[in-house]
């Protein structure tokens, strides 16, 4: 709360400032109001400013509501109970007081209205006021309840509030990042974060529903946004910093249990996941999904069904949803049927170039690590990788071609791949069949790696090296690929680029531009200018 | 038990009665160590032993340390022997004594005599009693002999050399004459510093009347000397010394240096023939290919790393014989006036120039004139300063071909540039057109320029001329700045290839590129290139870094990168010239190779000139690999994008596509006609290059022919692949996709018959290839030799040390040993120690015992006595 009340320092003097403009000074006005009830009736002049149209009007009209409620929650000045309409309490038969508290009761309300309406207004600064300006009104009310305590069975809470706060926030039609960012560090609190889950569980299921599972990219990205900065409590002992302290009952509070917190993060998540999203959220929330999600949810293997169907989605999506597959077999003992055969069919030529390349390959290093698979299947992909590091980028070829090796290392059978002295002499067709999805019918293991032969001749003499090995038996340790799975273009030629050894010179001098390679740009297809091309034509 | 020690203590008693000889002559003492055999070369110390010398020895010192130790065991209080060495048993008893006597002489003189005048010390001369040396007072010493020859009284003598002798006789005599003593010791002492004076003041006066007397003979022997012969003397020789030699040395050295160094008629070498030169120079390209194939092999870079042959001073020259055909009547006026100048002249020159453009032949003359003039005036101060140099040069002069390098001298140069002025028309006659031009150009270009020193004046310098001009600008400024004519111009030079880099590009990025001009310029950075290798490779190094960082930052940034500009286009195309692209690994060829193919996989294609760029990169590509036929498997994505972008159904399978490029998206159809009836009017030619750059299509109709040509490009391309990896192991899965694509999804129906040609011919290639190949196996590992029988020989120099160890190892186990046999020992002598102990307890007991014994005895003696007394005594009484 201390960044806020700085804030709030802060926009005071804002305020007395814009005051001298403005006619009417609603810090004054709010003082008038607090010091006697004769000026009760200047509470509608200030609510009246924060409909002004002006910026920094309304900013300190905000301010000086905030302080005028707050102060008036203190003195419990606000009706407290179930309150009656504003008709039937000028007819009902009530004391002054008892009239007097319902009437700021009701302007509460209205103002609460407002600032809520103000969290999408179109300038930031407003928003960001009436947010803080909410949050605080919430502490207010949550210090001095509105609610008949004695004879509910519940804690205090603004829960009502808070509510509206984040059905504001996830706006279907506006990208509310920043006003987001600004809202969590109101989630440290641990009683706001429980209640904030629980309102976005409330919420996407009403407006999913009310989409019928239709995509909505906005507001679907401001509940990631929303849900993905909340960062959960490892311990119960972490559970410390709460915005409303429960004077009795507070161990049998949900908000103070870690397990209630777990159930709702899950709740939320599931609730957020079941709906049809777009296919870069899928990414966003796959590549955060095992390290944030997972471990805090009470019980992962409700994933399955979210990870099942983002692995058939195909691409760089099921590349991601190996890991927290990965994570359900390897730690909840998930039976995944067919699981080699999927991920022999998500080697692909673009697996080499894309941006999860590192973390897809030290999966499949840990996948495939187990000296029990069958040999056929071992055989299978490396074959396969063989053949797709045809199409690969250096930097990509020094990591697999480590990576094929050591899967022959690892399963001794697989030798034949690289040495069949049985039948060296005859020479055959590549018996591989790299359009069959099943890698026990692919015949991996009656061929040869004559790819990694091809790659012998690479143009980057650092491949050329590593492919060199297969020339004569593997040595024996295995070899690390975590090292060269983060390899990049720039650093191969950097590595290229430091070399200042003597330097190699064409004999051949130089007389034109186009000379020289074989003549290929010269001759056949190009020119200097437009005038030739002219002339050709 | 008594015996025995009295015994042994009888047996010391003999042997230190005997001498050492005597007791090892004793065959009763010498225990002999028997030997079973004799091993060479071992030294045995131990083979003949005294146990009992040695067992007497350890006892007696037992007895000095151990038992008196055990004596004063329970005693507080000791007695210390403090006199001078008494605990020392290394100092002979003899020494003691002197060294005890001295100490309390000196003991005595400290205290006593401090102030004691009369002293009753004796006074020595040499260690001699001087009341002794009284005795033979005249006796001479000869060693004492005085220096003063033939000037010594015996009465000096004995005043100085008699000590106090002769005052003591004289004393004496005096005595003895029973006169009081007329003289004190002061005055005595006065007087005989007074002679001694004296004597040396009349020795110095004769040594100066002597010298003088020399002095005047030497004059009257020089007055008559001339006379007796006309050889000079020494004297005058020393006289005439600095002049002469200047004069003499001169004439003589010259004509001993000109015999050494006339031209002998030495045969010149033979003009060669045509065939002979064209027979040199294709070995010389051997040679030269030969070591590029080995460099492209990879194996011996390391093992062979050979300076380049053009760095050698000869290629220097070969710098400019190489632009002879247009620059060679230039160079004369070039060498001339610069080696006259200087540089603050070649400024003066260049004004000149540009500002009586006119008169621009005269002007020539006149600078000649003063050229010429310029040199005498240089000659002349040579001739001045130096007759030798001068000498040297000329004789240069006669074979300036053969070490011009070796002389940064600049009349030389000159000469030099002179004499290639003589031999350049003859090369040159045959071009009578580009003489022409050229004239026109020397007649408006001025001759010197100073090298650039940024950007901006290279710039300067360049703008505003033809691009043959610009070729004679930079050939002249080379010239000009040539780096043997001054220290810092190598740097210039350097710089200078830099600057013509980046002008390169910016005529590349310039509006229409200026690729003419570029084609003009690239035999000179060509030949920049071959002077100064670091600073290109340097250069183009940095541009390639600069590239490929800015695309990884694009990349970073938002995910796409532009295809390279033209200008770094024209980079690669100059790193391909200027270095050989076939080397296993190379400094630059290298990042260019991979800056290729990151820009063919990382940029996405979005527009017909991406398609453009991207294939001047792909051939840029196939070029750097036509030698080596190294595998681009990203030329090979490359093009299989490129043609799908013309396949007209982007739902067919069979083939995948390769990021960059989408199976299916928003730039996917940019090779698709528009219109089929296009390809009509289509006639293939070469794309020209500025459309990298721009490229501006207006009508579909341009559009379509664009891609048409860009369509047949790329199919020419992957026909050149194919021939280039035919011999390729897995050849079929290479262009497995490509056929497909072609065979299945490419109908090219709609498009002209030279593309359905080509790709007939790609197919017919594809499946022409051999499918079949031999299983790998391992290479055949050489065999592993037998074990020999015949015995290994091994020299071994040191005998009976262990050997085979490291020195770390050979240490700690000679320590190891060491401390065992220290410790054995130590073992040994504490049980001995135990042994001797006991000994001496049980002695003690003993002695105790029969003392007690014997007193009893007396006792019972004494009682016995008085009882036999008292009994006597009784009988007595009865």
């Amino acid at each position: 709360m201390a960044p806020a009340k700085k804030r709030n320092v802060c926009s005071k003097t804002t305020s007395a400032n814009a005051a001298k403009k403005a006619k009417i000074d609603p810090s004054l006005q709010v003082q008038q109001i607090i010091d006697s009830r004769k000026n009760a009736n200047d509470v509608f002049d200030v609510l009246d400013c924060l409909q002004s149209e002006k910026e920094k009007e309304v900013i300190s009209a905000i301010n000086a509501c905030c302080n005028l409620f707050v102060a008036l929650l203190e003195r419990k000045d606000l009706f407290i109970g179930k309150l009656i309409d504003e008709e039937a309490m000028l007819t009902g038969e009530h004391n002054a007081q008892d009239k007097y508290s319902m009437f700021m009761r009701h302007r509460y309300n209205d103002c609460v209205e407002t600032l809520l309406e103000h969290l999408v207004h179109k300038s930031y600064g407003v928003k960001e006021c009436a947010l803080v300006a909410l949050m605080k009104l919430a502490a207010a009310e949550g210090q001095y309840p509105l609610e008949d305590l004695d004879w509910s069975e519940h804690v205090s809470f603004p829960r009502t509030l808070i509510l509206g706060v984040v059905g504001r926030l996830l706006s279907k039609a506006e990208d509310n990042t920043m006003l987001i960012s600004r809202f969590t560090e109101y989630l440290e609190m641990v009683d706001v974060r429980y209640y904030v889950m629980s309102s976005v569980r409330e919420n996407v299921g009403s407006v999913m529903v009310k989409s019928k599972g239709e995509v909505i990219p906005v507001y679907q990205n401001n509940v990631f946004t929303l849900v993905s900065s909340i960062i959960m409590p490892s311990q119960e002992s972490e559970l410390t910093n709460f915005m409303v302290k429960q004077k009795d009952k507070h161990s049998e509070w949900k908000a103070a249990k870690l397990n209630e917190h777990k159930r709702s993060f899950e709740r939320m998540w599931l609730g957020f996941l079941k709906n049809k999203l777009p296919s870069n959220m899928y990414k966003k929330i796959l590549v955060i999904l095992h390290d944030s999600i997972l471990p805090n949810m009470s019980n992962p293997t409700l994933m399955i069904d979210f990870l099942t169907a983002a692995y058939d989605v195909g691409g760089a999506i099921s590349l991601l949803a190996l890991n927290g597959l990965f994570i359900l077999i390897h730690h909840h003992n998930l039976d995944y049927p067919d699981f080699y055969k999927k991920l022999y069919n998500l080697l692909e030529p673009s697996v080499f170039h894309v941006k999860y390349r590192a973390r897809f390959f030290h999966l499949a290093n840990l996948f495939l690590s187990s000296t029990h698979l069958p040999v056929y299947l071992v055989a299978a992909f490396a074959k396969r990788l063989a053949r797709l590091a045809l199409t690969a980028p250096p930097e990509s070829l020094l990591m697999v071609l480590p990576f094929i090796y050591n899967l022959i290392r690892r399963h001794p059978s697989c030798r034949v791949l690289v040495h069949r002295p049985t039948t060296a002499d005859e020479s055959c067709e590549d018996p591989y069949l790299m359009d069959e999805e099943d890698p026990i019918l692919s015949h991996a293991l009656e061929s040869s790696l004559w790819e990694i032969k091809t790659l012998q001749s690479h143009y980057h003499p650092d491949v050329t090296r590593v492919a060199l090995k297969i020339n004569k038996p593997l040595s024996v340790p295995e070899e690390d690929i975590d090292e060269l799975l983060e390899i990049t273009n720039f650093e191969l030629m950097e590595r290229d680029l430091k070399a200042t050894k003597n330097v190699p010179l064409e004999f051949e001098p130089a007389k034109k531009l186009l000379q020289g390679g074989g003549g290929i740009l010269a001759t056949c297809f190009w020119s200097f200018s437009r005038r030739s091309a002219a002339d050709a034509s | 038990m008594v015996k025995p020690q009295k015994k042994r203590s009888l047996v010391d008693k003999v042997r230190k009665s005997k001498t050492s000889a005597e007791i090892k002559n004793n065959p009763f003492e010498v225990k002999i160590n028997r030997k079973k055999f004799e091993v060479l070369g071992r030294k045995s110390k131990h083979d003949v032993g005294l146990p009992g010398v040695s067992r007497s020895k350890a006892i007696n010192k037992r007895k000095d340390t151990l038992l008196k130790e055990h004596q004063n065991k329970h005693k507080s209080n000791k007695f210390i022997d403090r006199r001078f060495g008494e605990y020392d048993t290394n100092m002979d008893p003899e020494d003691k004594i002197l060294e005890r006597f001295s100490m309390e002489r000196q003991k005595q003189h400290d205290k006593k005599d401090m102030f004691n005048l009369n002293e009753e010390e004796e006074l020595t001369h040499y260690g001699q009693s001087l009341a002794e040396m009284e005795k033979f007072n005249d006796l001479m010493d000869s060693d004492s002999e005085p220096d003063e020859k033939g000037l010594l009284s015996a009465e000096l003598t004995r005043s100085h050399f008699g000590g106090g002798g002769g005052l003591l006789r004289k004393k004496a005599g005096d005595d003895k004459g029973g006169a009081p003593r007329a003289k004190s010791r002061q005055e005595l002492i006065e007087e005989l510093i007074q002679k001694s004076k004296l004597q040396k003041r009349e020795r110095q006066v004769q040594k100066e009347e002597t010298f003088e007397l020399t002095e005047k003979l030497d004059k009257d022997w020089k007055s008559i000397q001339t006379l007796l012969a006309n050889k000079p003397s020494k004297a005058e020789r020393d006289e005439l010394q600095p002049e002469k030699p200047k004069v003499q040395l001169d004439e003589y050295d010259m004509m001993v240096r000109e015999l050494g160094f006339e031209m002998k008629a030495a045969p010149s070498e033979k003009l060669k023939t045509p065939e002979e030169l064209a027979r040199e120079e294709r070995e010389r390209l051997q040679r030269l290919e030969a070591d590029r194939l080995r460099r492209m092999l990879g194996d011996a870079v390391e093992s062979a790393p050979k300076a380049p042959a053009h760095l050698s001073a000869d290629d220097l020259n070969d710098g400019f014989i190489l632009d002879k055909d247009d620059k060679k009547p230039l160079s004369y006026k070039d060498g001339k006036w610069l080696s006259g100048e200087g540089e603050d002249k070649g400024d003066e020159g260049d004004d000149e120039g540009e500002d009586e453009e006119g008169g621009e032949e005269e002007e020539e003359e006149e600078e000649e004139d003063e050229e010429e003039d310029d040199g005498e005036g240089v000659a002349v101060g040579d001739d001045d300063e130096d007759g030798d140099e001068e000498e040297d040069e000329e004789a240069d002069s006669h074979s300036d071909l053969d070490s011009e390098q070796e002389s940064g001298e600049e009349a030389e140069i000159m000469e030099e540039e002179e004499e290639e002025e003589e031999a350049a028309p003859g090369v040159i006659l045959t071009e009578e057109e580009l003489k022409a031009q050229q004239e026109a150009a020397k007649s408006e270009l001025p001759y010197t320029f100073t090298a650039p020193e940024n950007q901006g004046e290279f710039v300067a310098l360049l703008k505003g001329h033809s691009p043959d001009h610009q070729c004679v600008i930079l050939a002249r400024t080379q010239k000009c700045n040539h780096p043997s004519l001054a220290v810092g111009n190598k740097l210039k030079l350097q710089k200078l290839f830099g600057f013509l880099l980046e002008y390169m590009g910016d005529l590349a990025c310039s509006s229409p590129p200026e690729l003419g001009t570029i084609d003009k310029l690239i035999p000179q950075l060509y030949d920049m290139g071959q002077m100064f290798p670091d600073a290109a490779s340097k250069a183009l190094r940095s541009a390639l870094a600069d590239a490929s960082h800015g695309m990884e930052e694009d990349l970073e940034g938002s995910g796409r990168s532009p295809f390279p500009s033209l200008d770094m286009l024209v980079y690669l195309k100059v790193v391909a010239l200027l270095f050989p692209t076939s080397d296993y690994r190379h400094p630059v060829t290298t990042p260019a190779l991979l800056f290729i193919c990151q820009s063919l996989s990382k940029c996405p294609v979005t527009s017909l000139q991406d398609v453009t760029s991207g294939l001047v990169l792909c051939c840029l590509a196939l070029e750097y690999v036509s030698l080596s036929k190294r595998l681009l498997p990203e030329l090979l994505n490359f093009l299989c994008g490129i043609l799908h972008l013309a396949v007209p159904d982007k739902t067919s399978t069979g083939y995948s596509v390769v990021p960059p490029f989408k199976h299916a998206g928003k730039h996917s159809d940019l090779l698709l006609l528009s219109e089929p009836q296009s390809s009509a009017t289509w006639t293939n030619h070469t794309l020209p290059l500025a459309l990298t750059q721009h490229l501006e299509l207006t009508d579909n109709l341009h559009r379509d022919h664009h891609r048409m040509t860009c369509l047949s490009t790329c199919l020419d391309l992957v026909k050149h692949c194919c021939v280039l990896y035919k011999d390729s192991a897995s050849f079929t899965a290479l262009f497995q996709p490509i056929h497909t694509l072609l065979s299945k999804h490419l109908p090219l129906q709609t498009h002209p018959e030279v593309l359905q040609e080509l790709k007939t011919e790609i197919l017919a290639a594809v499946d022409g290839a051999p499918r079949s190949h031999n299983p790998l196996v391992f290479e055949k590992q050489k065999p592993i030799p037998l074990r020999m029988f015949t015995p290994k020989i091994v020299e071994v120099l040191d005998y009976g040390k262990r050997r085979g160890n490291t020195k770390e190892q050979k240490e700690s186990e000679r320590t190891k040993h060491k401390y065992k046999k220290e410790f054995k020992g130590a073992l040994r002598e504490i049980r001995k120690d135990n042994r001797f102990m006991a000994r001496e307890k049980l002695q003690e007991t003993m002695s105790r015992d029969s003392e007690r014994k014997r007193k009893v005895k007396e006792l019972y003696g004494s009682l016995g006595t008085q009882e036999g007394e008292w009994k006597a005594l009784r009988r007595r009484k009865k």
